[in-house]
C-alpha cells in the first residue's frame, strides 16, 4: 500500500496534464501479439497500456471475440480487428466509442486504398506513408481529412514507378498544392479531373443474411445491399440515377454527395461523385418484407446413443433464383466436438474436414438443378463417449450473377453538367452474407 | 525504452550502409520499400545518421530523416538527435517539413529548450503565402506541448484565426483547443475563446464544425463557463452547417445540439425535422448522434401529434441497419439500443428478429442481443423467441447456453402467458442431461415458482430426479429451497435433505443457509417425522459451523422453535413477497441520463456518465426535458390528493438489492438469478436479522399483538415490511442488544458483529402547538439499503386523526416516499404511534439550501402542516460504495485540488480501527490504510445514492484526540454534510 499512497501524493501534486478528448494514441498489433507500429497525436502514451489488450486477448477464445472496448485505470482501449491486425486506439476519456470504430475503419480503408493490401507487412513496408497519412487523418485527435479523394492529392500513393522517379530525381511524395476539394461544396471531389474514357460503372450487390430452421423454414432473413460505383469522368458530372422499384429502398444511408431533399421528395439519386471508387449507397431490405431464399438444404445428421458412427447427407437444391444460376457454393460446418473424422461422398466438388477444429467444408461449385448435389455418408466418433449435445449449423455461401434478390433494378443514369457522352454500366450480383441452416 | 545502445546492434561499417540504397535502388520491384529503414539498426547508426541529417545534399538528408521516423514508429528512441533533425526544418521541400514536424511532435516535449529553436521557423511558416504552409506550421505548433513555445504561439495563432483561408482558420480553431489544454489562463487571457465564439458564425461550415468541435472539448474542462451558448440563433446556425460539413464535423455539431435544450415543442419539432435526415447517413457515429438528439427531444413533443409517431417508425430502420455492421459497431449499437429498447419499446417492438443471434456472432454480440431479446419479449412473439432461447441452449460456448437457459426463466416471469410454455421448455431441456443446463434451468425454475406459487409443482418430480446431478452451489441451494419450501408435496422430502445433510461442512454458505431454512421449513410442515433432522442441522449449525451468519441463524430458529412454534411457523413459512416482473431494469433517472448520452463510452457501460469524465465538470446531471407548454405548476408538494397519490411516478418496481430483512431470514437466501446487481453486503444482511428480531419478537412476546404474517403479507415492499411493526428501536442496534431481545439471544457476544450504520435520535420536527395537536418527531435510518424516515405521530389533540398522508418537496437527493404512510388505524386522542416510511431516491431534484434540507407535508383529516427537517446524508451512502484501489487513485488524482476540503474532528478518542469499523457501518469503506510515524492514514470512499462518489482521507494520530479529514469529491458542495456524518458517526 506505500506505493499506493506514494503515488497518490504524487499525483496532487502534479496538474492534470491531459484532459485531452478524442483519439489519443493507436496501437497496431498482429495476431502474434506484437506491437507493429504505434502512433501518438497527443503526449505518448506508454505500451504497457497494451497489457490490458494482451489479457483480453488471451482471454478470448478466439481472436474474434476480444471486446471491442477494454477499460483500463485511465485510458479505454477501443478495437477493431480487420486482416487479422488489430487497430487498438487508446482515449483517454469520454469519446463517442463509434466515432472511434468509424475512424479506424477509415484508417483501414485508406491502408488497402494505398498499398493495394492491408498486412503487417504493407505496412511496415510503406510506414513513413503511414506516418505521414496518420498525421495527415487525424489532428489532436479531430478528424482532419479521411476522404481518400483528398489524402491522394496530399500525399500520393506509393507506385514502384514512382518510388523509382522520387529517388531518380529527388521529387517528394507529398503533394504542393493546397488540396482543391477540401474546402468547396464538394469536399469529396477534387478539381481539374481528366480522363480520355469517361466511364461510369455501378455495382448492385446484395447479400442475404438468414437463418433457416431445421425443417427448412425461414426464421430470419434480410438483404444488406449497397451500390458500389466507379466514376471515371472528365470535369464536374452531376449524375441523376433512378429506380423501376424505389419504393424497395425504405431504410438506406448514403455516400455524402447524395442530395437527401431530392431523394425524399422524388425518390431519385442525385450526385456530383468522387472520383474513383466508392460506395454511393448502402440499403437494408428487412426481414418485414419477404425476402426469397434461393437455395435450399435437405440434411439429415444424426447420432445416435451408444454408437460410435453417425450419419452425414446433405443435399443442396435451387429454390427462388429467378431463373439465374447459382454459382461458387461453399459449404460449411462446426461438426461437434465428439466426431473424430468423416468418411463423405460429394456428388460434385471436393469436401474437407479438419479433425483439428472439426469444420467440414465442401466445395460444391455450380448447383445444376437436373443433378443435385449432394454428400454423403459416415462420422466416426469417440468410442464410448455420448453422444454430442450440439447440432452443428450448417453456413452456406453462393452467388448469383446478373440478379439482384430483392428485385432492385436501375431504370436510368444521366448526366448533367459536362458535354460528352459517358460510357455507363450497370451489373447486379446477388451473395450469401450469414446464411445459416440450422440442423 | 530502453537506451539507445542496446537496440542499435553493431555489425556493419560505415561504407557497407552508405552503399546501401545505391544497391537497392538497382533492383527494381518490391523491395523498394520504406522496409529498408528497419534494416539498419546497427550500433553506431545515430553518429550514422547524425552525419547524413547534416548532409549538403537535400535527398540525404531527407533519407534520413525518413529513417528516423521509421525508428520513432516502432518506438526507438531517436530523441539525442534532435538538434540534427531541427537544422533540417528550414527547407522549401514540403515533404521534408512535414517528416520534421512529425519528428518535432514527439520528441520537443523531452527537449524543450531544444524546441525553441524552431520556433523562428513556425513563425515564418506562418506567414507564408501557401496556406496549407501556414496551416501546417499553426497545426504543429499546437501539437508541441512545451509552455516556453506557447507564449511564441500566439501572435501567429492570432492572425490564422482571422485568416482569409477557411482551411487555415478551421485549422486554427483546433489549435486554440490545443493551446488551452497547455494552458487554459493564456487562451482566456489572449481573448481566444471569444474569437472561438465568433468563428461559429463563419461562412465555412467546416470551420464552424471545428470551432464546435474545440469550444465542446474546452468547455469539458471548464463546468462553469458559458462557452457553448446556445440560443435560437446559434442553434440555427449549427443545422445550417450540419448538412454541410464532413461527417466528423456532424458528429461534433449533433453531440453539441443535444445539450440544448428547446424552449418549447414547437421548435423542439423543428429541429427533430431538421436532424433526421442524418439517420440515412453512411457514417454510424453520425446516425446514433442524431438518434440521442432525437431520443432527447420527442420527449418534448405532445405525444398525440402525428409527427411524434412519424419520428418513432423513423427512428427503427437506422438502428436496425446499426446491427448489420461489422461486429465491433454492433456491440456498440447494441449497447445503446438495450438503453433505447428501456425507454421506448415501441421503436423496436417489431423488429425481434434482427436480433436472433448468428452462431459466428462473437461471443459479446450474442449476449447484448440476448438482453435485447428478453426486453422485447411480449405476449405476441413470446413462441419465437422461446424457440430461438430452446435453439441456443444446445450450442457449444458454454457462458451464452447458461444466459439462453435463464433468459427462459426470464420470459417465464415476464410474460405470464407464457409460463407455461417456459417452464415445459425448461423441462425439455433438464431431458438433456447436459449437466450445465440442468443446473442452470433449476436455478430459474426456483424463480418461476417464486413469481407463480403453486402452479407447476407437478414438475418438482422431475427436478428431483437430478438431484445428485447439481455440483455447483448456486443450483444446489436453489433445489434445496423447492424441496424446503414443497416439502409437504414431496413424500421423501426428509431424506432428500438429509443427503444434502451428510458433507453439511463442505458446502458453500449459500448452500448451507439454504439448507438450515429448509429442514426448519420441513419441521415445521411435518413436525413428527422430522425432528431428529431438524436438531442435528441446528447443532451442525450452531454448534459446529464457525460462520457467524450460520451461527445467527441457527440461533434465531432454535430459539424460534422453543419458545413459541406457533411464531416460528408464522415467521418461516409466511406468504413470501413475488418477484417482480423486471429485474435488471436502470434505474429510470439513470436511464433518463444515459439515454442523454447515446453514443458515448457512459451509454456502452451503462454507467452515470460522471464516471467517465475525468475532467471536473462537477455534477452536471442531465435530465429528459420535460414537456413545456401545459402550463403545470409542480413546485409545492401537493397533497391534496389522496394518500396514494405520492407515490413517484409510475416508476418500474425494481428490486433492489435481494438481502433485504424479509428475503434473508426467510428463505431467500438465493440472490435470483436475473438480478445484475453487486451483492448485498454482510452489514446489511446483519441489520435485516436484528430488525427482523426487533420487530418480530417484539410481536412474539408481547401477549395481544396482531399475527406477523398479516403485517408481512400486507406490506407494500420487501424492505417495508417489517418497518410497520412497532419498536424498531435504533439504539438497540449500537448498544449490545439490550433489554429482552438480549436475554433470549446471546447475539451481542462473541461474535463479532459489524457495527449498525448512524442512526440520530428522533428530534421533534413539528410541534403539536403548530400542527393543531399532532406531534411528530422523528429521524432517518438506513436499513439493509432501504432509506426510513422513521416517524413518531402523537395525537395531543382531543378529537381523532385519520387519513394521514405525506408528501416531499423537491430536493436534492431526489428523496421521495416509496409508499404511502402507512397509519392504519385512526389515531386516538392522546394515542402515539411508530411509522416508518421506506424512501426512494427517484424523486424530482431541486438544490436545497443547505444541501440536505428535506421539506415535508403531512396532511391528516384536520389539516396540511409543512414542516422541514435536515437529514444526514449518510443515509444516502450506498452499499457498493467501496471503491476498487486502483480507481481510487485514479479518481483521486483526477479530481482537481480546488475540490478538496478539509474539516478537524475533535475530541474523538477511537483509534483507527475502531473508527474504521465504525465508519464501515453506515457505508463509509476504508479502502486501505497506511502508517506513517505513527500517523494512521485511512483511504475510504463513499458512494451516494445519486452516484457521486466522495473520497477521504482520514488521519488519526496516535494519542490525538483530533482527526484531520480531507475530503475528494466532484460535487465538492456535498464535502460539508460528509463531514458532519463524520463527526455524527465517529462520536456515537
Amino acid at each position: 500500500m506505500s506505493d499506493t499512497t506514494v503515488r497518490l501524493s504524487q499525483s496532487r501534486r502534479r496538474r492534470d496534464e491531459n484532459t485531452a478528448k478524442m483519439i489519443h494514441s493507436l496501437f497496431l498489433v498482429n495476431s502474434s501479439g506484437d506491437i507493429f507500429l504505434e502512433k501518438h497525436w497527443k503526449s505518448v502514451v506508454s505500451r504497457s497500456v497494451c497489457d490490458y489488450f494482451f489479457e483480453a486477448q488471451e482471454r478470448a477464445s478466439e481472436p474474434e471475440n476480444v471486446p471491442p472496448v477494454i477499460p483500463t485505470p485511465h485510458h479505454y482501449l477501443i478495437s477493431v480487428l480487420r486482416h487479422s491486425i488489430y487497430f487498438v486506439a487508446v482515449i483517454q476519456s469520454e469519446v463517442p466509442p463509434l466515432f472511434v470504430i468509424e475512424f479506424l475503419h477509415r484508417v483501414v480503408d485508406t491502408f488497402q486504398d494505398y498499398f493495394g493490401v492491408c498486412t503487417e507487412a504493407a505496412i511496415k513496408d510503406n510506414v513513413v506513408v503511414v506516418y505521414e497519412l496518420l498525421e495527415e487523418m487525424l489532428d489532436n485527435g479531430f478528424p482532419l481529412a479521411t476522404e481518400s479523394n483528398i489524402l491522394k492529392e496530399l500525399i500520393k500513393p506509393p507506385t514502384i514507378l514512382r518510388t523509382v522517379v522520387n529517388t531518380i530525381t529527388g521529387s517528394t511524395n507529398v503533394g504542393e498544392q493546397l488540396p482543391t476539394g477540401q474546402l468547396s461544396v464538394v469536399p469529396w471531389r477534387r478539381t481539374g479531373v481528366k480522363y480520355t474514357n469517361n466511364e461510369a460503372y455501378f455495382d448492385v450487390v446484395e447479400e442475404i443474411d438468414a437463418i433457416i430452421d431445421k425443417s427448412g423454414s425461414t426464421i430470419t432473413a434480410e438483404i444488406q445491399g449497397v451500390i458500389d460505383a466507379c466514376v471515371k469522368l472528365t470535369g464536374m458530372p452531376d449524375l441523376t440515377l433512378s429506380f423501376m422499384n424505389p419504393r424497395l429502398l425504405d431504410d438506406v444511408s448514403f455516400h455524402p454527395c447524395v442530395r437527401f431533399k431530392r431523394w425524399e421528395a422524388e425518390r431519385i439519386l442525385s450526385f456530383i461523385p468522387p472520383d474513383g471508387n466508392f460506395r454511393l449507397l448502402s440499403y437494408h431490405v428487412s426481414s418485414q418484407n419477404l425476402v426469397a431464399i434461393p437455395v435450399y438444404v435437405k440434411h439429415n445428421i444424426t447420432f445416435r446413443e451408444g454408437s460410435s458412427q453417425g450419419r452425414f447427407e446433405l443435399t443442396l437444391g435451387p429454390k427462388q433464383t429467378m431463373g439465374k444460376g447459382v454459382e461458387a457454393v461453399l459449404v460449411s460446418s462446426q461438426l461437434p466436438r465428439g466426431v473424430l473424422n468423416t468418411n463423405l461422398n460429394p456428388t460434385q466438388g471436393t469436401y474437407t474436414f479438419d479433425p483439428v477444429t472439426k469444420l467440414l467444408s465442401w466445395d460444391v461449385g455450380k448447383i445444376n438443378p437436373q443433378k443435385l448435389p449432394s454428400l454423403k455418408g459416415s462420422m466416426s466418433l469417440q468410442a464410448g463417449a455420448s453422444k454430442p449435445d450440439e447440432n452443428p449449423t450448417i453456413n452456406i455461401q453462393f452467388k448469383i450473377q446478373q440478379s439482384a434478390l430483392s428485385g432492385l433494378k436501375v431504370n436510368r443514369l444521366d448526366m448533367y453538367g459536362e458535354k460528352y457522352k459517358p460510357f455507363k454500366g450497370i451489373k447486379y450480383m446477388t451473395k450469401a452474407g450469414k446464411f445459416q441452416v440450422r440442423t | 525504452m530502453p537506451v539507445v545502445t542496446e537496440l542499435f546492434k553493431w555489425e556493419g561499417t560505415k561504407a557497407k550502409l552508405n552503399t546501401h540504397f545505391a544497391t537497392e535502388n538497382r533492383q527494381f520491384g518490391s523491395k523498394m520499400t520504406d522496409s529498408k529503414y528497419f534494416t539498419t539498426t546497427k550500433k553506431g547508426e545515430i553518429f550514422e545518421l547524425k552525419a547524413e541529417l547534416n548532409s549538403d545534399k537535400k535527398e540525404k538528408k531527407k533519407e534520413a530523416v525518413k529513417k528516423v521516423i521509421a525508428s520513432m514508429t516502432v518506438g526507438k528512441d531517436v530523441s539525442a538527435l534532435f538538434p540534427d533533425v531541427v537544422n533540417c526544418m528550414q527547407t522549401d521541400n514540403l515533404e521534408l517539413k512535414k517528416l520534421v514536424y512529425l519528428y518535432l511532435m514527439n520528441y520537443a516535449k523531452s527537449q524543450p529548450d531544444m524546441a525553441i529553436m524552431a520556433v523562428n521557423t513556425f513563425v515564418k511558416d506562418c506567414e507564408d503565402p501557401n496556406p496549407l504552409i501556414r496551416a501546417l506550421a499553426v497545426r504543429t505548433m499546437g501539437c508541441i506541448r512545451v509552455d516556453k513555445i506557447t507564449e511564441y504561439l500566439c501572435e501567429p495563432l492570432r492572425k490564422c484565426l482571422k485568416d482569409e483561408d477557411p482551411y487555415v482558420r478551421k485549422t486554427a480553431a483546433v489549435c486554440v483547443a490545443k493551446l488551452h489544454d497547455i494552458n487554459a489562463q493564456l487562451v482566456e487571457d489572449q481573448g481566444f475563446l471569444d474569437t472561438l465564439k465568433d468563428l461559429i458564425s463563419d461562412s465555412n461550415p467546416m470551420v464552424v464544425a471545428n470551432a464546435v468541435a474545440a469550444l465542446s472539448e474546452i468547455a469539458e474542462s471548464h463546468p462553469n463557463s458559458n462557452l457553448l451558448d446556445l440560443n435560437p440563433q446559434s442553434i440555427n446556425k449549427l443545422l445550417t452547417a450540419l448538412n454541410e460539413c464532413t461527417e466528423w464535423g456532424q458528429i461534433f455539431i449533433l453531440d453539441c445540439l443535444a445539450n440544448y435544450t428547446p424552449r418549447d415543442d414547437r421548435e423542439s419539432q423543428s429541429i427533430c425535422e431538421r436532424v433526421t435526415p442524418r439517420l440515412s447517413h453512411a457514417n454510424s457515429a453520425v446516425v446514433l448522434s442524431a438518434v440521442k438528439v432525437l431520443m432527447k427531444f420527442m420527449e418534448m413533443l405532445p405525444k398525440d401529434l402525428d409527427y411524434y409517431g412519424t419520428l418513432l417508425k423513423k427512428l427503427a430502420p437506422p438502428l436496425v441497419t446499426l446491427l448489420s455492421a461489422e461486429p465491433e459497431l454492433q456491440y456498440v449499437a447494441l449497447r445503446n439500443i438495450n438503453l433505447i429498447v428501456q425507454k421506448r419499446p415501441e421503436i423496436l417492438k417489431h423488429e425481434m428478429k434482427v436480433f436472433f443471434v448468428k452462431y459466428n456472432d462473437p461471443i459479446y454480440v450474442k449476449l447484448e442481443k440476448l438482453d435485447i431479446m428478453i426486453r422485447l419479449a411480449s405476449q405476441a412473439n413470446i413462441a419465437q423467441v422461446l424457440a430461438e432461447l430452446k435453439e441456443y441452449a444446445t450450442e457449444v460456448d458454454v457462458d451464452f447456453v447458461r444466459k439462453a437457459v435463464r433468459a427462459i426463466g426470464r420470459c417465464a416471469i415476464k410474460v405470464e402467458q407464457s409460463a407455461e410454455r417456459c417452464v415445459s421448455t425448461l423441462l425439455d431441456l433438464i431431458q438433456t442431461k447436459v449437466n450445465y443446463v440442468v443446473q442452470e434451468a433449476i436455478v430459474v425454475i426456483k424463480d418461476i415458482f417464486r413469481k407463480y406459487p403453486n402452479k407447476y409443482e407437478s414438475v418438482i418430480a422431475t427436478l428431483c430426479e437430478n438431484l445428485d446431478s447439481l455440483d455447483e452451489p448456486e443450483a444446489r441451494a436453489a433445489m434445496i429451497w423447492i424441496v424446503g419450501e414443497y416439502a409437504e408435496r414431496i413424500d421423501n422430502a426428509d431424506e432428500l435433505l438429509e443427503s444434502f445433510l451428510e458433507g453439511f461442512h463442505d458446502e458453500s454458505t449459500q448452500v448451507q443457509l439454504q439448507l438450515l431454512t429448509a429442514i426448519v421449513k420441513l419441521f415445521l410442515k411435518k413436525p413428527t417425522e422430522t425432528q431428529e433432522l431438524v436438531q442435528q442441522v441446528l447443532s451442525l449449525a450452531t454448534q459446529d459451523s464457525d460462520n457467524p451468519d450460520l451461527r445467527d441463524r441457527g440461533y434465531i430458529y432454535w430459539r424460534l422453535l422453543s419458545t413459541d412454534p406457533v411464531a416460528a411457523k408464522e415467521v418461516v413459512l409466511a406468504e413470501k413477497p413475488l418477484i417482480s416482473e423486471e429485474t435488471d431494469l436502470i434505474e429510470p433517472t439513470l436511464l433518463e441520463e444515459l439515454i442523454c448520452h447515446i453514443g458515448t463510452l457512459a451509454s456502452v457501460y451503462h454507467k452515470p456518465p460522471s464516471a467517465f469524465v475525468e475532467g471536473s465538470r462537477g455534477v452536471m446531471h442531465r435530465r429528459l426535458p420535460a414537456r413545456t407548454g401545459s402550463g403545470e405548476s409542480t413546485e409545492s408538494p401537493d397533497v391534496g390528493t389522496a394518500a396514494g397519490g405520492s407515490a413517484p411516478e409510475a416508476a418500474p418496481s425494481i428490486i433492489p438489492s435481494q438481502g433485504d430483512l424479509l428475503g434473508d431470514l426467510l428463505n431467500l437466501d438465493i440472490a435470483p438469478s436475473t438480478t445484475t446487481g453487486p451483492p448485498p453486503p454482510t452489514t446489511g444482511m446483519q441489520m435485516g436479522g436484528m430488525d427482523l428480531l426487533g420487530g418480530g419478537l417484539d410481536s412474539l412476546m408481547g401477549d395481544e399483538s396482531e399475527p406477523l404474517g398479516g403485517d408481512i403479507g400486507g406490506s407494500p415492499a420487501m424492505g417495508a415490511g417489517f418497518g410497520v411493526a412497532p419498536a424498531v428501536m435504533p439504539a438497540s442496534l449500537n448498544a449490545p442488544v439490550g433489554g429482552g431481545l438480549g436475554d433470549l439471544f446471546d447475539l451481542g457476544g462473541g461474535v463479532g458483529m459489524p457495527m449498525g450504520a448512524y442512526i440520530p435520535p428522533k428530534t421533534v420536527w413539528l410541534p403539536a402547538m403548530k400542527a393543531k395537536g399532532l406531534e411528530i418527531s422523528g429521524t432517518f435510518a438506513r436499513r439493509a439499503g432501504v432509506i426510513q424516515m422513521e416517524l413518531i405521530l402523537t395525537n395531543k389533540a382531543m378529537s381523532v386523526m385519520t387519513d394521514f398522508a405525506i408528501q416531499f418537496n423537491r430536493n436534492s437527493f431526489g428523496l421521495a416516499p416509496a409508499g404511502p404512510l402507512q397509519v392504519l388505524t385512526p389515531l386516538g386522542p392522546n394515542q402515539t404511534i411508530e411509522v416508518s416510511l421506506p424512501l426512494s431516491t427517484v424523486g424530482p431534484v431541486m438544490k436545497m439550501e443547505p444541501l440536505n434540507n428535506l421539506q415535508v407535508a403531512v396532511k391528516n383529516n384536520i389539516d396540511v402542516f409543512y414542516f422541514s427537517c435536515q437529514y444526514p446524508i449518510s443515509m444516502l451512502f450506498v452499499e457498493d460504495g467501496k471503491m476498487e484501489r486502483q480507481v481510487f487513485l485514479a479518481t483521486w488524482k483526477d479530481i482537481p485540488n480546488d475540490n478538496e476540503s478539509q474539516f478537524q474532528i475533535k475530541d474523538c478518542h477511537l483509534n483507527s480501527d475502531a473508527a474504521s469499523n465504525k465508519l464501515q457501518g453506515s457505508n463509509i469503506f476504508t479502502i486501505a490504510k497506511r502508517t506513517v510515524e505513527g500517523q494512521d492514514m485511512l483511504y475510504m470512499s463513499i458512494k451516494l445514492s445519486n452516484g457521486i462518489w466522495v473520497l477521504a482521507e482520514l488521519r488519526v494520530q496516535a494519542g490525538n484526540p483530533n482527526y484531520t479529514i480531507s475530503l475528494k469529491c466532484r460535487a465538492p458542495e456535498v464535502s460539508q454534510c460528509v463531514f458532519q456524518c463524520y463527526e455524527a458517526v465517529l462520536k456515537n
